[in-house]
């Protein structure tokens, strides 16, 4: 049955650091299966928003909602979001299966080891399983790092630059397993700079510019090309 | 999407600490850091003293805690650090175990790690300061388990506030050794007692101390954790 509330509902959202406001005033609604790539430069506040919206930051005006709950606090809303982040939120001296059963715990999958098994497979490096992470290259460890997020199957994904450090064929792996999350009903933020990437999977796309969203698209009405070079015209303007 | 039901707050925080235990048992870094530490001080506290004023079992309890506080400072250094490297933390704090349970689980962590430290160390001290075997040092053994569960507690505690300044090294002795003070001072009046073939009567007061400063350092660090996670 769907929900009566959007799958995340960020209303009025600012966040200051000291004097310096980070995010200012930001409003989203993604409903089930809505994919939002987010555009911006460096320092536009994409981040903080990513990390505001994943409850590891308390917003200092607005609110944020998943499935109409607050995250801080709500231990069943919380476990309804995967992050994937810029930093891999592993353990070097544990091996990738013992990272991502680890992670499976926490949320309190059943049958953590084969669902950890299941989420290696999915981004296709269930092969270095039992390789220690800290002997991995950062394109594998980014994998790792991505089936740990998405172990618990989320119905929110919150991915920030997850294409980093990623070569083709993890870039493929990545883009596969996000079509099949969202033909799933997952919601999902992409925080990215590469505009084709974002747009390849998003349904719709923002962009963030000094705290700011400043211009809001359907990605099936935007030819990705045209809409790349606008992009790049707002970025340095 | 599944229905998820998250471990309790103690199966959670028991999670955890095996988590870090087994990273620590896969690097023994710390480990052997503050084991060869606290070797080290107790010969240095023994060839530095002299036998002829002091005899060695009247110097023991004092060497005791000294190396004891050292070494815990040692290992609780590496608690927050765990998870700083790759903000493993960040992953923590999105899942749905409460922040009671992060604090528990490395509490409980830290407080293995050290007694595993002890373990080593207060046979060694027996041996190197001539202490009598049997009940009394089998007292001090649970004195020294007491007094772990309050300073792992305060420990683990500014360990988190410590671990993202610049000064983590400096700032988490500065900040925990007033709040050790209680728990020593009590600790090694029993412990002097004990060793010196007194009656546990005598050393009763100060084992409430030692037990109600405990029982307050859980609760209140407990407590306190949550906010020291804020940014």
């Amino acid at each position: 049955m769907p929900s009566a509330f959007p799958a995340v509902d960020v209303s009025g959202v600012s966040r200051t650091f000291g004097r310096r406001r980070a995010v200012d005033g930001v409003d989203l609604t993604l409903h089930a299966g809505d994919c939002l790539a987010l555009f911006g430069p460096n320092g536009a506040g994409k981040t903080t928003l990513m990390r505001v919206v994943a409850g590891l930051l308390t917003p200092t005006t607005g609110s944020v909602h998943v499935g109409g709950r607050s995250l801080r606090g709500d231990a069943a809303a919380r476990a309804q979001v995967g992050l994937i982040s810029h930093q891999s939120m592993l353990y070097r001296a544990l091996t990738a299966r013992e990272n991502v059963e680890f992670a499976a715990k926490l949320y309190g999958v059943p049958d953590p080891r084969a669902a950890a098994m299941r989420a290696l497979e999915r981004i296709r490096i269930a092969d270095r399983a039992d390789s220690p992470v800290r002997a991995l290259s950062r394109g594998l460890q980014q994998r790792v790092s991505i089936a740990r997020a998405i172990v618990h199957e989320p119905s929110v994904v919150l991915l920030d630059e997850p294409y980093t450090g990623l070569d083709a064929a993890g870039g493929a792996a990545l883009t596969d397993m996000l079509h099949l999350l969202r033909a799933a009903g997952a919601s999902m933020i992409l925080v990215t700079h590469n505009v084709e990437e974002g747009l390849a999977v998003a349904s719709h796309a923002a962009v963030m510019i000094a705290g700011r969203i400043v211009r809001r698209d359907t990605c099936a009405l935007v030819d990705a090309r045209t809409y790349a070079g606008e992009y790049r015209a707002l970025v340095v303007a | 999407m599944n229905e998820l039901r998250a471990p309790g707050t103690l199966s959670a925080a028991w999670l955890l600490a095996r988590k870090d235990l087994a990273i620590e048992f896969r690097t023994r870094t710390a480990f052997f850091s503050a084991l060869v530490f606290a070797i080290l001080a107790l010969c240095i506290f023994y060839f530095a003293w002299d036998q002829s004023i002091v005899a060695p079992s009247e110097l023991a309890p004092g060497v005791l805690w000294v190396v004891l506080t050292f070494s815990a400072l040692l290992g609780l250094q590496r608690s927050f650090g765990l998870e700083e490297h790759d903000r493993g933390i960040d992953a923590l704090l999105v899942s749905p175990v409460s922040r009671e349970s992060i604090y528990l689980g490395k509490a409980i962590g830290n407080l293995l790690f050290l007694s595993a430290i002890q373990a080593v160390t207060i046979p060694a001290l027996a041996l190197f300061y001539n202490l009598p075997v049997g009940r009394p040092l089998l007292v001090v053994t649970g004195i020294v388990l007491l007094a772990m569960i309050g300073i792992v507690a305060v420990g683990t505690l500014f360990s988190a506030m410590a671990v993202n300044t610049r000064m983590a090294e400096l700032l988490l002795p500065m900040l925990s050794l007033p709040f050790f003070v209680p728990i020593l001072m009590s600790a090694a009046q029993i412990a002097t007692r004990t060793l010196a073939g007194r009656p546990m009567s005598e050393s009763a007061p100060y084992l409430k101390i030692l037990i109600a400063f405990d029982v307050v350092f859980v609760v209140a660090c407990t407590l306190a954790f949550p906010f020291t996670l804020e940014e």
